[in-house]
C-alpha cells in the first residue's frame, strides 16, 4: 500500500530569498525598489541643500511678476507689462501653431514624396530618394538655420517695394509680400462681424474667441454631418436596389452653399498688405522665425513621412490588388477600398510619432528666435528670473503632456483599427 | 488526294525584338516615358535638374579659393565673372576648416584627436567587420580609456585608475567565485570596484603621479569643437546607449512589477521631452541635482544626458525586436534548461537584435544629427562655430558655403552609416532567398 504524503515541508531560510525562485523575483524588486528610492532621496536631499545653499527655495510665484520682454509673433494680445505665465501661455500657442502647421505641410508633402518615390517614373523616383536621402542625413537644426539665412540675406527688404519702377513686387495678384521681414499675407476680416467672446476675463490665460468664427465651424459642421447622411441614404438605396444615385453634386452643394451664406452675411473680405513708411501695414504678418521654422520642420519630417508611406504601400501584397481586381473593382475603388485601409493601419502609428517629433522638433526654434514655449519659458524667463529648476521642470511637464496626449490618441486609434483575429 | 496540310520541318530562326522594347530606347519607353502623364513628369524632372544644375555646377566650380573676407571674395568674383551671383566663395572653408574641425584646439596637438580618430577606426574595426584582424579587439578594450586620456591631456594615472577598478572587479569575481559562489562573487566584485573608485583610486593616482609624473599637455574643454565635439559626442552617446538600452527593454519586458514600472517610466519620460529640456538639465540643472560643490566637466555632462536620451529610444527599438521574436523561441530556451541570462545570451539577445539593427542604426544617425543641438547651450560644435563665423566681420553675409560644407560632412556619416546597415542586414540574413 502506497501512501500519499506532503513533500517534507520546508522551513523557510534566508538564503532561499536568494536561491528559491518563489522569493528571488520578489527580493529582486524590493531590492530595486530601495535603490530607486534612495537615489531618488538622494537627489531630492541634494537638489534642497543646493537651493537653500544658493537662496532661492523652490516658488513659482515669479509667473505673476511682469515678464517686460516683449514676443513678436502671437496670436493672443500680450505686451511686456503682462506677467510670465502670460507670456508661456503665448508661448505655447505659438508652439501649437507651429506644430499644427507643420504636421499639415509635412503630411502633405511626404505623400506625395512617397507616392512618387515608388512611381514607375525612374527619373521622378530618383529625385525623390534624393530629396529623402538630402533631409534624413543632415540635422534639422541646420536646415532650421540655413532656411533662416537664406530668408534674412537673399529676399528683398520692404524699401525695394517703393517707387516707380521698384526691386521687387508682391507675388499672387498683388496681395503676398515676401520680405525678408516676413512674409505679408492677406487677412480675413468682417464688416458686419459677430465681435469676440472673451474668456478668463482678466486672467493670465484670457483669450478671445471670435463668433464669426464658430459660427462658420458650426456651419460646416452641419454640413459636413448633412454630407454623411446624404451618402448613408445612397448607401440604403444601393444596398435595396443596386443603383447608386450621384450623390457628388449634393454633397458639393452642401458643403460650399451655407458656408458661402454665411461668409457673405457676416461681410466677408480680405485685408491685404500694404507698404506704409518703412514697413507693411495690413495683412497677416508671418514673421521669418516663423517660416524658417515651419518649412524646415515640414520638409525635413516629410522626408520621414515619405518613407513610412511607402513602406506602408510596399506592405500590402500585390495579391490584395489583384484579388480587388477580379472582384472586378475599378483602380480608383481598390485604391479607396482595399489597399488604403490596409496601408493606413501600417501608416499611421509611425505616422503619428513623426508628428509626436515634430512638435518635439519645434523646441529648436529657440536657434531662429521663434517664441515658442522653450523661447519663452525656457529661454528669457527663466534668464530674467534665475528660476532654472521651476522653467525646466515645468517645460518637460508641458512637452511630457502633449506627447502623453498624442500618445494616447495613438493608442486609441491602434485599438481602434486593430486586426480582430480568431 | 493529295494531303495540303502543311507541317514546317524546322524551327524559324529567332528575330530580334522590335527596336522600341529593347537597348536604350526600349528602357526609355519603359521607365520614362510609359504614357503621356509619365512623359510630363519627365519632361519637368529634366527642366528642374537642368535647372538646378546650371545654378549649382558654375557655383561650386567657378569659385573663390582664396580670400581673407568676403568681400575681398566679391572683387574677385567681380573681376573674374563680372558678378557676385551664382559664384561660391569657398575661401571660407579653407580659412577655416581647421576649426570646424578642431575647434579652438591648440593646433601643435593636433595630433591627439587625429590619433585618437585613426583609433577609433582601429576599435570599432574589429567590431563592425568580421574580416577585420581579431587583434585590434584589444585597441578596443583599451579605448574608453585611452581615448579621454589623449583627448583631454593631463596625467596618465587616472584612466589608469579607472581601467583598474575593472581589472580589480574582475579578479575579485574571478577568485571568489569558485570560493562563495556566483551572487556573492558578482556582488563583493563590484563592492570591491566601487570602493577602489570612490575611496582609494584618487589618492594612489594622486601618490603615483607624484612619483612617476608621465602625462601630456591638458586642453580645456572649452576649447574642444568642431566636428571633433560633434563626433566624440556621438561615439560616446553611441557607444554606451546600445548596453543601457539593452538593459531597459529587457526591464521593461521583465515580470518584475517595480523593474518594469521604474523602466517604462524612465523611457516614457525622456521620449516625451525635447532633447534641448534634457540639454538645459545638463547645463543648468545637473549640479543642482549632485552632492553640494560637484562641478563636472560641462561636455561629460553634456554626454550623460546625450546618452540617457539615447537609451531610452534604443530601448524602444530593442523592445520592439524582442516583440517581434517568435514565443517559441523563448519557450525553447527554457526547456533547454537555460537560465534567464544565458537564454537572453545565447538565444534571445542575437535574435532581437539582428532584427532591430535598421531601428538601431537609425536611432545612431539620431543620435549622431542630434549631436548639432550642443551649440544651443554653447558648445561650439560646427553649427555653432558657423554662427561665430557669421558674425565674424569678415565673413558675414556668408552662409550657403558653410552650411553646405556642414552639412555634406554630416552627410558622409550618416549615409554611411545607413549603407553599413544595409551591408551588414545582407550578411547577417539567414533566409535562403
Amino acid at each position: 500500500m502506497t501512501t500519499l504524503t506532503d513533500p517534507p515541508k520546508e522551513s523557510f531560510r534566508l538564503s532561499m530569498l536568494i536561491y528559491d525562485t518563489r522569493y528571488r523575483s520578489m527580493t529582486i524588486q524590493v531590492v530595486a525598489m530601495m535603490g530607486f528610492m534612495l537615489l531618488a532621496a538622494w537627489l531630492i536631499n541634494n537638489t534642497l541643500t543646493n537651493l537653500a545653499t544658493l537662496g532661492k527655495p523652490i516658488d513659482f510665484g515669479f509667473f505673476s511678476e511682469p515678464a517686460s520682454y516683449d514676443i513678436n509673433q502671437r496670436l493672443l494680445e500680450y505686451d511686456s507689462r503682462d506677467s510670465h505665465l502670460r507670456a508661456s501661455f503665448v508661448g505655447l500657442l505659438n508652439t501649437l501653431v507651429v506644430a499644427v502647421l507643420g504636421c499639415i505641410t509635412a503630411t502633405v508633402v511626404g505623400v506625395l514624396v512617397g507616392v512618387l518615390r515608388l512611381s514607375p517614373n525612374w527619373l521622378v523616383a530618383r529625385l525623390m530618394t534624393i530629396y529623402v536621402e538630402m533631409f534624413r542625413n543632415v540635422p534639422v537644426l541646420l536646415w532650421i538655420v540655413l532656411v533662416m539665412a537664406v530668408l534674412i540675406e537673399s529676399l528683398p527688404a520692404p524699401r525695394a517695394f517703393r517707387g516707380e519702377d521698384p526691386a521687387a513686387t508682391m507675388s499672387f495678384f498683388d496681395s503676398v509680400a515676401v520680405t525678408n521681414r516676413g512674409v505679408y499675407v492677406p487677412e480675413p476680416l468682417f464688416s458686419r462681424s459677430l465681435g469676440d467672446i472673451s474668456v478668463f476675463g482678466e486672467a493670465s490665460l484670457r483669450f478671445n474667441i471670435s463668433l464669426d468664427l464658430i459660427l462658420i465651424l458650426i456651419v460646416l459642421g452641419a454640413s459636413i454631418f448633412a454630407i454623411r447622411w446624404n451618402s448613408k441614404r445612397a448607401n440604403a438605396i444601393q444596398e435595396a436596389t443596386g443603383d447608386r444615385p450621384t450623390t457628388w453634386h449634393v454633397n458639393l452643394g452642401l458643403l460650399v452653399v451655407p458656408t458661402a451664406v454665411v461668409l457673405v452675411a457676416l461681410g466677408f473680405h480680405l485685408g491685404y498688405p500694404a507698404l506704409k513708411g518703412f514697413n507693411f501695414q495690413g495683412g497677416t504678418h508671418m514673421r521669418n522665425s516663423l517660416i524658417a521654422l515651419w518649412l524646415a520642420l515640414s520638409l525635413y519630417t516629410a522626408a520621414f513621412i515619405a518613407e513610412i508611406v511607402r513602406g506602408g504601400i510596399l506592405a500590402i501584397s500585390k495579391g490584395q490588388t489583384e484579388a480587388a481586381g477580379a472582384l472586378g473593382l475599378r483602380p480608383n475603388r481598390i485604391m479607396s477600398l482595399v489597399v488604403l485601409p490596409q496601408a493606413l493601419r501600417v501608416i499611421i502609428p509611425p505616422l503619428i510619432s513623426n508628428y509626436l517629433n515634430l512638435t518635439k522638433n519645434s523646441s529648436l526654434a529657440i536657434a531662429v528666435g521663434y517664441m515658442d514655449i522653450t523661447g519663452t519659458l525656457g529661454g528669457i524667463t527663466m534668464n530674467q528670473t534665475g528660476r532654472e529648476l521651476e522653467c525646466v521642470l515645468l517645460l518637460m511637464l508641458v512637452y511630457l503632456s502633449i506627447s502623453l496626449l498624442i500618445s494616447a490618441v495613438m493608442n486609441w486609434y491602434n485599438n481602434k483599427v486593430k486586426l480582430v483575429e480568431r | 488526294m493529295t494531303d495540303t496540310s502543311f507541317v514546317r520541318h524546322e524551327m524559324l530562326a529567332e528575330q530580334a525584338p522590335p527596336l522600341t522594347s529593347v537597348g536604350v530606347i526600349g528602357w526609355l519607353r519603359a521607365n520614362l516615358f510609359s504614357n503621356w502623364w509619365n512623359s510630363i513628369l519627365t519632361v519637368l524632372s529634366l527642366v528642374f535638374i537642368v535647372y538646378i544644375l546650371s545654378g549649382l555646377i558654375p557655383w561650386t566650380f567657378q569659385s573663390v579659393w582664396v580670400a581673407d573676407s568676403l568681400n575681398e571674395c566679391r572683387e574677385i568674383m567681380i573681376a573674374t565673372w563680372g558678378d557676385t551671383h551664382g559664384h561660391a566663395c569657398w575661401a571660407v572653408i579653407r580659412e577655416r576648416w581647421l576649426q570646424l574641425t578642431f575647434g579652438f584646439y591648440p593646433s601643435e596637438l593636433y595630433w591627439r584627436p587625429i590619433l585618437a580618430f585613426v583609433l577609433l577606426i582601429i576599435a570599432i574595426g574589429p567590431v563592425l567587420f568580421p574580416g577585420f584582424p581579431r587583434q585590434a579587439l584589444y585597441v578596443t578594450a583599451a579605448y574608453p580609456f585611452l581615448m579621454p586620456w589623449l583627448m583631454w591631456g593631463g596625467t596618465i594615472w587616472g584612466p589608469l585608475m579607472v581601467a583598474a577598478g575593472f581589472a580589480i572587479g574582475y579578479f575579485a569575481h574571478r577568485f571568489i567565485e569558485p570560493i562563495l559562489g556566483g551572487l556573492a562573487a558578482l556582488i563583493i566584485a563590484v563592492l570591491a570596484a566601487l570602493i577602489w573608485w570612490l575611496v582609494l583610486s584618487g589618492p594612489v593616482a594622486g601618490a603615483l603621479g607624484g612619483a612617476i609624473p608621465i602625462g601630456i599637455e591638458p586642453v580645456e574643454s572649452r576649447q574642444f569643437g568642431g566636428f571633433m565635439l560633434s563626433i566624440m559626442i556621438g561615439v560616446v552617446a553611441i557607444g554606451v546607449s546600445l548596453p543601457i538600452g539593452i538593459v531597459l527593454a529587457l526591464g521593461r519586458q521583465s515580470d518584475l512589477l517595480i523593474v518594469k514600472a521604474i523602466c517604462v517610466g524612465f523611457i516614457e519620460f525622456i521620449r516625451g521631452v525635447p532633447l534641448i529640456t534634457l540639454l538645459f538639465v545638463a547645463s543648468t540643472l545637473l549640479n543642482i541635482f549632485l552632492p553640494p560643490g560637484t562641478n563636472f566637466d560641462i561636455i561629460l555632462r553634456v554626454m550623460i544626458m546625450v546618452t540617457l536620451f539615447a537609451a531610452a529610444y534604443m530601448a524602444e527599438v530593442i523592445r520592439g525586436g524582442l516583440a517581434a521574436l517568435p514565443k517559441g523561441q523563448y519557450e525553447g530556451a527554457d526547456s533547454l534548461g537555460l537560465d534567464y541570462w544565458q537564454s537572453q545570451r545565447l538565444i534571445i539577445m542575437p535574435q532581437a537584435l539582428k532584427i532591430s539593427i535598421p531601428g538601431i542604426v537609425s536611432t545612431f544617425i539620431g543620435i549622431f544629427k542630434d549631436t548639432v543641438l550642443v551649440s544651443i547651450i554653447g558648445l561650439l560644435d560646427p553649427l555653432g562655430l558657423s554662427n561665430a563665423i557669421r558674425a565674424d566681420a569678415a565673413w558675414n553675409g556668408i552662409y550657403w558655403e558653410l552650411f553646405a560644407f556642414i552639412g555634406a560632412m554630416f552627410f558622409i556619416f550618416c549615409f554611411g552609416m545607413s549603407r553599413y546597415s544595409m551591408y551588414l542586414e545582407r550578411r547577417l540574413r539567414t533566409d535562403h532567398r
